[in-house]
């Protein structure tokens, strides 16, 4: 049992599905039998389908187990440590063992991940054993002027990842050139879209990368201090960030004359957000901090100009700032080795939805859609049916099957419809319907609206009422070109990203899935069978037992029949709510 | 719309008798002179009381100059803050999209008829109030809940259903 190294990933996801109970487990059969071992723990390598997710590093290979629990965890350490027998059929990522889980791993190109999953993010020792801290070092010794770093972001060709795309070096040279005695760099960490997770796992997995690229942006900006806004969604991210900061303050690498530099002077303070989708938006972001209502503003002046207090200040997302080190440090053009001509380097996605293989990637841009949701996600499930990818949340748009070849990069997303976004990638199947996905996104940016501006306030509502219409079964064919044209209005005289952005969900759900769209206004129908109001139920005679549950259910008395004899349903009297569907324990009771 | 329009409430503020005002000492003591303090304060009140009693936003307001109407201008913006007193537990569904498609709008109905109350409400015993938030950052396990600082994943009606039964047997 020499070097053996025995890892738990505990982030997030991994602990909602049971890793503290697996690590704990471990340490007490650790100690109980004094195995001499290293076992230590780690956060977000991003196989979450697989999470608890226990890591074996031995003299022969490495051996990912996925699925643990305390008992099986047991039996890693009985048969593969005591016996030297890996037990294979746990095994989802090895070294030594084939498998097509292997490629979740290994078609990815981590660079913005490079430590999560193999790092304990709360060592500051760990981080700095995996060239932690190693680039701003570099910096400050070679004395790299502002220029220097500014220009080696530019020639990386890195943009922002937080959705807007601009780039990174550019905004930095912005802010630099605005002389000011005060000037603040800013992470953006409140990750709105519903459904992504990428600057969770990165806060939680390698929280000092994200310290470290903005000691970086304060050196090349002359940036005197630093907020980093994260939501209060993550109270772990928010922990391991606290931790992070503080050991970096006890170790000289943030607070007065850091690295030993007179004069460089830079502080870190996290704020939480407090819940509201549009603090993600620069300006309403500023106006969170100062502790006002977050709503945004005109731009101009931008932030570089004016930004927070009234101060030029630079905003950047967190994979943007957990890249800038690792730039740095290899150069800017191992970095755009990676991509297209305008999308350089990597970009993290979050899967989730309909996938086989859930969880977080980071791929090469130029990348196709197919191939993500294919070979590292492993497809869709239960042999459905793939029918969209959505991509951007609630400002980006679904992209159907047919477009899957599309490249990732901002403008080939762009051209579908879509946007980039932060990266959330939700895979939608044939039960999926696009009118209920298009008025769920609706329903969120109106109720995300700060009211500021009538289009955003008002439009959002309107097509909101039109999409809850024709999914219940009230619309009209008219409302089509209603939605595009209002769609259309909000997105030109909106005063912010949330509302120019709001209606892509509708109108990309329009551009490639009318046929749905007309089947709920003109055949009163949900192809997918999700919509409620547009449901058929009937019961099946073949299969009723006569039993009476579904009778006793009915909450508008709509089911009758005699005790062992075949039940009916009053269609007049059905208001679609499925309790029978869901009650009846003979599946006789067909949907449609 | 985030802009919530409110009934006036003409009633006194709550006597100091129901919630202890002096729980918030240290924390204005820390805070009352930082710049961009009003979040923070209302973030940490909240923390002690588990919502914003009326009789906060008073005290706040005098002891640190805010005004009252940004104090009460930010605690209704916000989704985090609470003008209600809340149950012990809070049981927060996910409705992210990631949940949304893995049908989470069941886990509600589940939670509705475990707990008998309605989304937004609270239990009579005080024990449970029951919520939708947008998206706890555990998506691939949709469909997904957390209740206090515990997540849950891979839900159906009947595991949702069990998790608040428990922690109800547990609290009797
Ligand atoms: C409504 C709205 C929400 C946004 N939410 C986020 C977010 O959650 N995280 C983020 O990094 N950027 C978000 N953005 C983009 C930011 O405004 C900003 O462009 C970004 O943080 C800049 O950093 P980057 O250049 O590194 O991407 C949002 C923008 C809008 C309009
Ligand atoms: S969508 Fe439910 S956890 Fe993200």
């Amino acid at each position: 049992m020499e070097h053996i190294q025995l890892t738990v990933d505990i982030g997030s996801s991994g602990i909602a599905s049971g890793a503290g109970k697996v690590y704990d487990h471990l340490r007490t059969i650790v100690e109980k039998d004094n195995l001499a071992v290293n076992l230590k723990q780690t956060s977000g390598i991003g196989m979450c389908y697989k999470e608890p997710l226990l890591e074996v590093v031995d003299a022969d290979g490495t051996y990912l187990y996925g699925d643990m629990t305390p008992e099986l965890a047991e039996e890693v350490i009985h048969s593969h440590l005591k016996l030297n027998v890996p037990l294979k059929q746990y095994v989802v990522h090895s070294n030594r063992i084939q498998s097509d889980h292997n490629r979740f791993l290994d078609d990815q190109i981590r660079i913005a991940l490079r430590n999560c999953g193999v790092i304990d993010p709360e060592k500051i020792d760990e981080y700095e054993q995996h060239n932690g801290y190693k680039a701003i070092q570099s910096i400050l010794s070679e004395n790299l002027s502002t220029e220097n770093i500014i220009q080696t972001i530019q020639d990386s060709g890195l943009r922002g990842r937080g959705g807007g795309g601009f780039p990174t070096g550019l905004k930095w040279k912005f802010a630099a050139n605005n002389v000011a005695i005060e000037k603040y760099i800013i992470c953006n960490a409140d990750e709105g879209d519903p459904g992504a997770f990428m600057d969770r796992s990165l806060l939680e997995g390698d929280p000092h990368a994200v310290l470290e690229g903005m000691i970086i942006g304060a050196r090349a900006m002359g940036a005197t201090a630093g907020v980093i806004y994260c939501r209060a969604e993550y109270p772990l991210a928010i922990k391991r960030l606290n931790i992070a900061i503080h050991q970096a303050r006890e170790k000289g690498y943030l607070g007065k004359n850091i690295f030993g530099v007179t004069g460089f002077d830079f502080n870190i303070n996290v704020k939480e957000g407090a819940g509201a989708f549009v603090c993600g938006e620069e300006t309403a972001l500023i106006a969170s901090i100062e502790g006002k209502r977050g709503m945004p503003r005109k731009r101009p002046p931008f932030p570089a100009a004016s930004g927070l207090w009234n101060k030029p200040s630079n905003i950047n997302n967190v994979e943007t700032l957990a890249n800038i080190p690792w730039i740095i440090q290899h150069g800017a053009s191992a970095y755009a080795q990676y991509g297209t001509e305008k999308s350089k380097g990597t970009k993290v996605f979050a899967l989730a939805g309909k996938i086989n293989r859930g969880g977080l990637v980071e791929v090469p841009m130029g990348i196709s859609l197919e191939e993500v949701v294919n070979n590292l996600g492993g497809g869709v499930p239960n042999n459905k049916k793939l029918k969209a990818v959505q991509l951007g949340g609630p400002s980006g748009g679904c992209i159907p099957e047919h477009l899957m070849h599309t490249k990732v990069d901002y403008e080939s997303v762009t051209a579908t419809g879509a946007i980039m976004g932060s990266g959330g990638l939700v895979v939608m199947d044939e039960d999926t319907c696009m009118v209920d996905v298009a008025r769920f996104f609706l329903d969120f940016t109106r109720k995300e609206s700060c009211g500021k501006c009538t289009f955003c306030r008002v439009g959002t509502k309107r097509m909101l009422e039109i999409l809850t219409g024709i999914t219940e079964g009230k619309g009209v064919i008219e409302d089509i070109d209603k939605l595009l044209e209002l769609g259309e209005q909000i997105k030109k005289n909106s005063l912010c990203g949330l509302g120019q952005t709001a209606p892509n969900p509708v109108l990309t759900t329009i551009k490639y899935f009318r046929d749905e769209y007309e089947a709920h206004i003109i055949d009163k129908k949900c192809p997918a069978a999700v919509c409620k109001q547009l449901l058929h139920y009937e019961i099946i005679e073949d299969k009723c037992t006569g039993c009476t549950v579904c009778a006793k259910v009915c909450p508008t008395n709509a089911i009758s029949g005699e005790r062992k004899q075949v039940h009916y349903i009053d269609q007049e009297k059905c208001i679609q709510c499925g309790e029978c569907f869901n009650k009846c324990n003979f599946d006789a009771i067909s949907v449609s | 719309m985030r802009v919530k329009r409110v009934e006036p409430n003409t009633k006194q503020p709550q006597t100091a008798s129901k919630v202890d005002l002096s729980l918030m000492d240290p924390l204005i003591t820390t805070l009352r002179k930082k710049r961009g303090n009003l979040i923070p304060i209302l973030q940490g009140v909240q923390r002690i009381y588990g919502y914003l009693p009326e009789a906060s936003f008073y005290k706040i307001a005098d002891e640190t100059g805010l005004k009252l109407a940004d104090l009460y201008g930010v605690a209704t913006f916000y989704a985090q803050f609470r003008l209600k007193p809340v149950g012990k537990n809070i049981v927060k569904v996910c409705h992210g999209t990631a949940c949304h498609v893995q049908n989470a709008g069941k886990i509600s109905r589940s939670m509705e008829d475990t707990l008998g109350i309605k989304d937004g409400e609270t239990t009579e015993d005080m024990l449970f109030t029951l919520e939708s938030v947008a998206c706890l950052g555990c998506c691939s396990l949709a469909p997904v809940m957390m209740i206090g600082d515990e997540t849950y994943g891979n839900l159906d009606q009947k595991s949702a259903a069990k998790i608040v039964k428990e922690i109800r047997r547990n609290e009797k």
